[in-house]
């Protein structure tokens, strides 16, 4: 047809390569396309990126040190704490102009707290020496290194210094290593003291409740599922009104439901002592526990696993389980070696929901677990909205949101994410 | 008919009868019964009744009465896995998460043979079936002709005595299920195997079997090996199912050595075999077959009755030509012709005669 034994490019019937004719034809189309999902990237941009990029942020920021010290953090830098002295007097003087400024912006107290979680008694250290050096004149005051000394003695405790020394950079990793239940020190890296390791127990009692909510989620769901996939259209759409009606509910009202059902004086125990199967002075406790926290979430999530794995029941033809019988399979292997693998899309989605769900949970825990069964979320909650110390609540969702990619990726390597079905 | 009490049947139906719904009998009293080696094809349109014959006879559907043998036992009540029955499904159901190999394998792995003998078994049945090669693919990558032959594979590869295929061919284009009736049929003659198959595809009842049994209404109307279901159609179901016909509507007026006079609604008198009428004055519909119509007078018996015809329409096919005529006051009567050097073609508007042998128009039920 054409001169194929050509062996530059193909051109377009105008001349110009066929590449480049098609790309602007296809500019067109793309723009178009990109134009219309224009308003929900938009949204989904200033309403999802962002916010989670600037809480991602800061988790490392710490500019607050330099940006309340900007004369002081330079001359500190050339400071050898281990000398075992205190720094001399043009750092105790620009100590002070630094802090006539801040004060006038009530920026001191906020450097006070955020050096507070560092070390414990600076913050009270930096408000009440705010209230006095408001009143120095910086430059008829000098020398300021026993003034300050006068003022509170803490400012000739070498430690001080030190922490501030060790965290005045622009950014900092400490927030990671709080999360992680270590510490930035003056002298390196080290553990929190026991009494404050509590976020690694956490951690991990987030991950092996979410990995037992999710069996069962798994053990309870499959046979729904299986019935919903099995049973004429009639009966099986009356079923799944029944398994859809938990999201129907709002959950708060399903969680207190609980409380009613698991407290001691509750649905449960009083069924139970009238039974004679537990002593009126024995009665269970299955709230304010992890007992409490897995049955609600596990009843809250169970509809996420029972879907994908319907969808994925219903695609699989019946003759399946035929064939395999007439090969000479017993109901029981027929249904271990032909039915279940091809199931496990469904379970593999159904589990991936359920888990990445259940270890972001929030309500549920705080409401049912007590102080056994919370979770990290609660945790982050508390330093978001009570401790006010955001850099560690940001470093902790980091470390979750990097927990889920590595488990999601995991998956993907095992099973292959090409095989999950949702519907 | 089939007989019931045939000492050596293998396969064996009695009395048999199923209802789903305990309203409607889908299958009602089947008799039958095959030898050992026999390739029976049950065919019927849907609804018919033959597939639930052939899943009560895999186990299942279970029968609401009557027995069912395989080689003289009752076999009722045994599960479908004990009956050691191949089965080809209409849609293969080749395990899709498995490869070729390991679904060959499975019938194997079930039966608890060791793997040495298994994998021979496997490759043994993958080369019957010039699949040798694919052993280490998925379902989803072959064709669906490979994949038919796969199941075909699977089916046998525990060497039972009896194969069941459920429409094996319908979902093939049609060269291929051509290439794979010749196929199966030979496979299953030289191993000796007894087949029953169930299609709603005439052509490939006729091209397979040794016998075809055509169901409608939950009965079989006729079982018969083709040429005889083809030739000799016993009621006026069959002749309108298998191949063309063209039937007319008439009466009988005598019935004298073996020779029906039939007039016809249209007042024309013809000559036909009585088949299942027996006395004058009985209605009747009476068939022949489109390539049994004869133009020659010079082939007809003397005396025979003969009809005029108009041309209507001359259909040039290749292989043969396909004339429309008026007959009798119908339009749709059909003949066909070979594509001979010497064959007449016909022109619409020319008045014919035609006429047949008296055999070969047979005067069934109306």
């Amino acid at each position: 047809m054409s001169d194929t034994a050509d062996t530059g490019p193909v051109l377009a019937a105008d001349g110009t390569p066929l590449k480049r004719s098609l790309a602007k034809a296809l500019r067109v189309q793309k723009t178009r396309a990109l134009m219309l999902i224009a308003p929900l990237l938009i949204f989904v941009f200033i309403s999802f990126v962002l916010p989670i990029g600037n809480m991602l942020f800061r988790s490392v920021e710490n500019d607050i040190v330099e940006e309340t010290l900007p004369l002081t953090i330079p001359l500190l830098a050339k400071w050898d704490a281990s000398t075992g002295e205190l720094p001399d007097e043009a750092v105790y003087d620009a100590l002070a102009r630094d802090m006539v400024v801040a004060v006038d912006a009530k920026n001191h107290t906020k450097l006070g707290t955020r050096l507070n979680y560092e070390l414990t008694g600076m913050s009270s250290l930096f408000r009440k020496s705010g209230r006095v050096i408001t009143k120095w004149d910086v430059d008829a005051d000098a020398p300021f290194k026993e003034k300050f000394i006068d003022l509170h003695e803490d400012w000739g405790n070498i430690e001080i210094w030190k922490t501030i020394q060790t965290h005045s950079s622009k950014f900092t990793g400490g927030y990671f290593l709080n999360a992680i239940d270590m510490q930035k020190t003056p002298d390196g890296i080290a553990s929190q003291p026991e009494s404050k390791q509590i976020l690694v127990k956490l951690f991990t009692r987030t991950l092996i409740m979410s990995l037992v909510i999710m069996m069962s989620c798994i053990l309870l769901g499959y046979p729904v599922a299986w019935i919903l996939a099995n049973l004429p259209a009639r009966q099986s759409n009356m079923l799944m009104i029944l398994v859809l009606l938990p999201f129907w509910t709002s959950l708060l009202v399903r969680t207190s439901a609980w409380k009613v059902m698991l407290q001691q004086q509750g649905v449960i125990n009083d069924v139970l002592v009238w039974l004679g199967l537990v002593q009126d002075d024995a009665r269970l406790i299955m709230i304010n526990n992890q007992f409490g926290t897995i049955v609600a979430m596990t009843h809250i999530l169970l509809p996420f696993m029972i879907l994908p794995m319907y969808s994925v029941m219903q695609t699989i033809q019946p003759t399946y389980l035929r064939a395999a019988k007439s090969l000479g399979a017993t109901n029981w292997t027929a249904f271990w070696r032909v039915y279940f693998p091809q199931t496990i899309p469904g379970i593999g989605a159904g589990s991936i929901l359920v888990f990445i769900l259940s270890i972001g949970y929030y309500i549920t825990p705080e409401i049912v677990g007590g102080t056994k069964g919370v979770f990290i979320s609660n945790r982050i909650a508390y330093h978001i909205s009570s401790s006010l110390n955001w850099g560690l609540a940001a470093a902790l969702g980091a470390i979750l949101l990097a927990v889920v990619m590595i488990l999601y990726w995991a998956y993907d390597k095992i099973v292959g994410i090409d095989n999950v079905k949702l519907g | 008919m089939a007989d019931s009490k045939n000492s050596d049947a293998f396969v064996e139906f009695v009395h048999v009868q199923k209802s789903y719904d305990g309203e409607v009998l889908v299958v009602k009293d089947l008799n039958l019964s095959l030898p050992k080696g026999e390739f029976l094809t049950m065919l019927g349109p849907s609804g018919s009744g033959k597939t639930t014959c052939l899943m009560m006879l895999a186990g299942f559907e279970t029968a609401t009465h009557g027995d069912i043998r395989l080689d003289g036992v009752e076999i009722n009540n045994i599960p479908p896995h004990k009956r050691g029955i191949g089965m080809v499904f209409q849609n293969y159901a080749l395990f899709p998460h498995m490869t070729i190999a390991e679904n060959l394998s499975f019938p194997l792995e079930v039966r608890k043979i060791g793997k040495s003998d298994r994998e021979e078994k496997v490759k043994r049945a993958l080369d019957m079936v010039e699949m040798g090669s694919f052993g280490g693919r998925r379902p989803a990558q072959l064709s669906g002709g490979q994949q038919q032959r796969i199941a075909l594979a699977r089916a046998l590869v525990f060497e039972p005595e009896l194969v069941l295929m459920d429409e094996p061919l319908g979902a093939l284009d049609k060269q291929l299920r051509e290439k794979m009736q010749f196929e199966i049929t030979h496979l299953a003659h030289e191993l000796g195997i007894t087949t029953v198959y169930v299609t709603h595809d005439q052509t490939e009842a006729l091209t397979m079997s040794d016998r075809v049994a055509v169901f409608d209404d939950g009965r079989i109307q006729q079982i018969a090996p083709p040429d005889k279901l083809y030739e000799e159609p016993e009621n006026s179901f069959v002749a309108q199912f298998i191949g063309e016909n063209n039937t007319m509507l008439g009466t009988i007026k005598e019935i004298k050595n073996g020779v029906a006079v039939v007039a016809l609604d249209h007042g024309e008198l013809i000559d036909a075999k009585p088949v299942n009428v027996s006395e004058a004055g009985e209605r009747t519909r009476v068939s022949i077959r489109p390539e049994r119509v004869e133009f020659n007078k010079d082939r007809l018996q003397k005396g025979a009755h003969t009809l005029k015809a108009e041309v209507l329409e001359f259909i040039y096919m290749g292989d043969i030509f396909r004339t429309r005529l008026k007959v009798a006051g119908m339009n749709e009567f059909v003949v066909k012709t070979r594509n001979a050097p010497d064959q007449v073609r016909l022109k619409p508007g020319e008045i014919v005669d035609i006429g047949w042998l008296p055999e070969d128009c047979r005067a069934l039920d109306a």
